[in-house]
């Protein structure tokens, strides 16, 4: 029976290759999440381990407020600089050198841009001269307040050199500095993993680093000979007492890598859900051949049976099969995963400024999921087949079975079923009534959709296959092409259900990124009533800033009537992490975002004073009068009354502060600016000279409302974008179906083809005619695609509606180019099968046993 | 030998010196040496021979099915060896029809579109009164809109009789159309040949074996060995197995 297994798989390699390709596009993903992120975190690792590695102890102060990896930058709480001298004083310390070393020193290159390190630190400090990890490679050590000297890295984004003036942006606006030095570090690099450096002389980091003199961020002890690390740790804890975290060198490191690779993991998970879309896919795909090869085979398993194969054996010999395949596409899926892998790693580390790579490696969880997942998902889908092999009787060795049309009764009962259970789950998941698996809900829900509508697909497909076909009725060829794709529906249906899941996908999140962009442009068009809006792009976990100077000078411009500067961050209110703002100018607000009161007086803010939203207040249990403790990123804890309620609405929410508690903010400068005009004032005219006033604060631009809208809901486009080209992979997988689908069905006919030749189709007809076939069986894939997708994105924007995304935009023109790419696809998978078939010899074909 | 009988100028089919060589050096296989023949119009011509005689090589020749080692195959004014894809599927489109043994017709069509089909891939409208002759001698009228699964195998052959017949075509090749029928269906198939014969002045070259079948034709020609080496006018069936019984003795192929 082995014998007989290994010579079939050999004697069908082809069709195997193809299927088997699916697998190894499934694998690769699966592997290659896992050797990327492992590569990257051990890069992580290698890259702390370098940066900590001449502190034997660090000392900061415990912050004010702590943040996640996922929340915002972890601010530097400053403290006095008398601790150094007490860290100094513990027996067992060496030396003791107070530190400097803050996020948010952003440097103004040649190009009168901020040079961004997109995600990586900009860190501003003090200089503390060079050491075994820093040298400095040209000039000398800042001495005067207005010197600096910078990494080599941000020198070269830049394009800046020693003698250079250049604007640093810091806690304060820009401020002009020469650049005495340039820095690198061991190893001859310019960068650690991407981060950007500029070193102040003490005094001027701490007043813009960490916004008071004669503070520090952090104290870095060196240990006596014969102390160790943990000993003198504990020591340093003692003397400093309760308010601060004191780690080793060493743990240092281990926090601040573990910190990225939460980052890491997310991301991990994201590439791993693409990897189940496409392995789905390729189960069909897999079903599919097996199903129609054990078709094929009919006569022949039937022939083992008639010499005494047991049906066990039968299954046996299928369940091998997929074996093999299994095996070997995970062997290339997984090879291929880590070449991708390796790739996207060494991409991300040129993208990171030069990340250097620890040697790639092949973790446990790579080669265990590219096995399990190669292994499990084509044995799974080779199970039915395998199955309806076993039920083959003897007889059909003797009779010349063509291969029957079972009855749809079955399967369009289960596919029902199945379809209402995914239904039910959605409706379950998106309603909010699963409480915390409400992810898993949903996800179930959608994949079970997928597998009931691709159950139902046979009963779909002969009405819509007819339809779509119907184009080509005046054209014989194109006639028999229909009529050759509504031929075997379940294979049709299979084919056509791998092509649904890719598209589904893709329209489903286009609908809803779609309806989120136009009912946000829609409400921000209803509801901001600010003429010109101050505001830049983000483009790493800092959101960009401006001089609030500007509020107050454009105040001044003739035909500005009112002008509100926001800032915004993580604060504790009431003892609850949450997101606040400030306003400077809170009547503004409330006439520019037309909010309106429910209580108390929302156009004024005191000190000391808060507004909250109507949300906020109900579920706080607050009410005009109330206090609430706050505590900021910097400062103390402080006490705020309640003196204004105002309603909620979409765009505008929670708590808003007076501008002066933004001081304490980690970024204590307006996130964006807010300008109405007096009545017939062109927002044109003013535009010009407002740009002129952030002349200084280049990581904004001022922009009139529709473009700030098209701006802000543009933001949504890069996502959409990344999320297509991952999901394109399916839709690939799906296409070396069609492929395979037509070569077997080519190879099936072989003696109709001949006998078709024989009476006079031209070569050219031929191929008309295997392309027909594929085309219908792709349109009708993306037809299903696109209407289960729409389905299912409308779904999720009605369980959205209470979140403020009230418009459903069915994008009309995206399906339709869906559509019109599919049947592109169709003709691209039906090129080699029509080759195929146009080259039958006719003889040989009508001699084909 | 050459069958001579029935010289014509105007032969529906004919080989020159048809020569088939398959493989080379040890495996080289001659299946026709040098076979000379002409099919008139109008006229019923049985090929028979016994297996590996080369007669079934000898209908692919001739229908441009397969090419030739050496010599010429004509059909009507069309020389047909040399003949490109294209020409020869314009050959088969305007001047070949085709009778096989089985899978005759497309299972997707029914038998209306089958017998239409060499037709609409051709692009030409069927002329209608020849159509319902066709229809009526072969006796499916009522059978017009069934599928091939739907019909018996007599049923289906006589489906593909009339596909072959109603593009009226120089020549039709049937290759063992009886082959696979019992008796009394295969005797209803080879009656509608001969009537096309009869009646309406088609010209058939049928590949059999089987001497009753080859009873029905107006001419039997015998292949041994890839030779013509015998020829009956006007036979019967027991002429033919008389031949034929000569022919499986090797003294009287050697002549």
């Amino acid at each position: 029976m082995f014998r007989a297994t290994v010579k079939s798989l050999l004697a069908r390699k082809v069709r195997l290759i193809l299927s088997g390709l699916a697998v190894v596009l499934g694998v690769m993903f699966v592997s290659g999440a896992f050797v990327l992120t492992d590569t990257l975190g051990r890069s992580f690792d290698s890259l702390f381990a370098d940066a900590y590695a001449e502190v034997d102890v660090n000392v900061a102060a415990k912050p004010k407020l702590e943040l996640g990896e996922l929340e915002g930058e972890q601010l530097a709480t400053p403290f006095p600089a008398a601790t150094v001298e007490t860290v100094r004083a513990v027996d067992g310390v060496a030396e003791a050198t107070g530190v400097v070393a803050a996020d948010g020193a952003r440097l103004i290159g040649s190009n009168g841009k901020v040079v961004t390190s997109f995600g990586p630190p900009q860190l501003g400090g003090n200089w503390t001269g060079e050491s075994d990890l820093v040298r400095l490679r040209e000039g000398r050590e800042p001495q005067a307040d207005d010197e600096i000297v910078i990494n080599k890295g941000l020198a070269d984004a830049g394009r800046v050199a020693v003698g250079d003036r250049v604007g640093v942006l810091t806690l304060q606006p820009r401020k002009d500095f020469t650049i005495v030095g340039i820095f690198g570090y061991s190893g001859d690099r310019d960068s650690l993993g991407g981060a950007n450096e500029v070193m102040f002389t003490t005094p001027v980091a701490q007043q813009l680093m960490l916004g008071e003199s004669d503070v520090f961020s952090n104290v870095v002890a060196t240990a006596a000979d014969g102390v160790s690390d943990e000993q003198l740790r504990d020591a340093v804890a003692a003397a400093v007492g309760d308010g601060y975290v004191v780690k080793t060198g060493e743990q240092l490191s281990a926090d601040a890598a573990a910190g990225l690779k939460e980052g890491l993991s997310f991301f991990n998970r994201i590439l791993l859900g693409f990897a189940a879309v496409a392995l789905l896919v390729g189960t069909f795909l897999i079903l599919n051949t097996f199903s129609i090869i054990v078709a094929q085979r009919t006569r022949e398993l039937a022939l083992l049976r008639a010499v005494g194969a047991s049906g066990k054996q039968i299954i046996g010999s299928v369940v091998l099969e997929a074996i093999a395949v299994g095996l070997i596409a995970s062997v290339f899926g997984l090879a291929a995963g880590i070449g991708i892998g390796a790739l996207l790693a060494y991409l991300f580390g040129n993208l990171a400024g030069g990340l250097a790579l620890a040697g790639v490696g092949v973790p446990a969880s790579a080669v265990i999921g590219a096995f399990g997942v190669g292994l499990v998902i084509t044995v799974l889908a080779a199970l039915l087949p395998a199955l309806r092999a076993a039920r083959i009787p003897p007889i059909a060795a003797m009779q010349d079975v063509a291969t029957p049309d079972r009855p749809l009764t079955k399967v369009t009962v289960g596919g029902a079923l199945v379809t209402a259970i995914g239904a039910t789950l959605l409706f379950l998941g998106l309603g909010g009534h699963a409480g915390d698996s409400t992810l898993a809900t949903i996800l179930g829900g959608v994949l079970f959709s997928f597998i009931g509508v691709a159950l139902l697909t046979p009963l779909i497909s002969r009405p819509v296959v007819a339809a779509l076909g119907s184009v080509f009725s005046g054209w014989v060829p194109g006639k028999l092409g229909r009529l050759n794709s509504g031929r075997n529906p379940r294979r049709t249906a299979i084919t056509a259900a791998a092509l649904m899941v890719g598209i589904a996908l893709v329209t489903g999140i286009t609908v809803i990124l779609d309806s989120a962009k136009s009912s946000i442009s829609g409400l921000a068009q209803d509801s901001i009533s600010a003429e010109l809006v101050i505001a830049g792009a983000q483009s790493g976990p800092r959101p960009p800033t401006f001089d609030p100077a500007v509020l107050d000078e454009a105040k001044a411009i003739p035909g500005v009537r009112l002008v509100d500067g926001e800032y915004g961050d993580m604060a504790l209110v009431g003892g609850e992490r949450t997101w606040v703002g400030a306003s400077s100018e809170p009547s503004a607000l409330v006439e520019m975002f037309g909010l309106t009161a429910t209580a108390g007086d929302i156009g004024r803010l005191g000190p000391g004073q808060m507004l909250i939203s109507s949300d906020a207040a109900e579920s706080r249990g607050l009410s005009v009068g109330s206090t609430v403790p706050v505590q900021l990123a910097r400062g103390d804890e402080r006490s705020y009354t309640v003196t204004g309620i105002y309603e909620s609405t979409p765009l505008f929410g929670g708590v808003t502060l007076p501008a002066e508690a933004a001081r304490d903010f980690s970024i204590p400068q307006p996130i964006q600016g807010y300008i109405q005009l007096e009545s017939g004032v062109r927002a044109a005219d003013v535009l010009p000279r407002v740009e002129a006033l952030l002349a200084d604060s280049p990581e904004v631009s001022v922009a009139d409302r529709d473009a700030f809208i098209e701006q802000q809901a543009g933001q949504l486009d890069g996502l959409l974008q990344m999320i297509q080209i991952l999901l394109a992979l399916a839709i690939v997988i799906a296409v070396l179906g069609i492929v395979n689908t037509l070569a077997l069905s080519v190879l099936e006919r072989t003696r109709e083809l001949g006998l078709l030749r024989a009476i006079g189709l031209r070569r050219s007809q031929t191929m008309g005619m295997i392309t027909v076939e594929a085309v219908v069986i792709s349109v009708f894939g993306a037809l299903l695609g696109v209407v289960v997708g729409a389905g299912l994105g409308a779904a999720v924007v009605e369980a959205l509606r209470d979140e403020g995304i009230t418009r459903l935009v069915l994008p009309w023109g995206q399906m339709g180019v869906f559509l019109g790419l599919a049947a592109i696809i169709g003709v691209v998978a039906a090129a080699l099968p029509a080759i195929r078939a146009a080259r039958i010899n006719v003889l040989g074909a009508i001699a084909h046993d | 030998m050459t069958a001579t009988t029935g010289q014509s100028a105007s032969a529906a089919a004919r080989a020159s010196d048809v020569w088939k060589v398959y493989g080379s050096g040890e495996a080289q296989v001659i299946a026709l040496r040098g076979v000379s023949a002409e099919f008139e119009r109008g006229r019923f011509t049985a090929i028979m021979g016994p297996s590996g005689s080369g007669k079934s090589t000898l209908m692919h020749c001739l229908a441009g099915l397969d090419s030739v080692t050496r010599g010429t195959v004509e059909i009507g004014e069309t020389t047909v060896t040399g003949l490109g894809d294209a020409g020869l599927t314009k050959l088969r489109r305007d001047k070949v029809g085709f009778i096989f043994q089985q899978f005759n017709l497309l299972p997707t069509l029914t038998a209306k579109e089958n017998i239409l089909l060499p037709l609409s891939i051709a692009g030409r409208k069927p002329d209608q009164a020849w159509f319902d002759v066709v229809i009526d001698t072969v006796g499916l009228r009522d059978r017009l809109g069934h599928r091939p699964a739907q019909l018996s195998g007599g049923q289906q052959q006589r489906v593909a009789c009339a596909r072959a017949l109603v593009a009226r075509p120089e020549v039709i090749f049937a290759d063992e159309p009886t082959g696979n029928l019992d008796s009394r269906s295969g005797a209803e198939v080879l009656n509608f040949l001969r009537n096309s014969v009869r009646q309406h002045g088609q010209t058939i070259v049928m590949v059999t074996h089987d001497p009753t079948a080859a009873a029905y034709a107006d001419r039997v020609v015998f292949l041994a060995d890839g030779q013509i080496v015998s020829e009956l006018i006007e036979p019967t069936a027991d002429t033919v197995l008389d031949t034929m019984k000569k022919l499986d003795t090797p003294a009287e192929v050697a002549g």
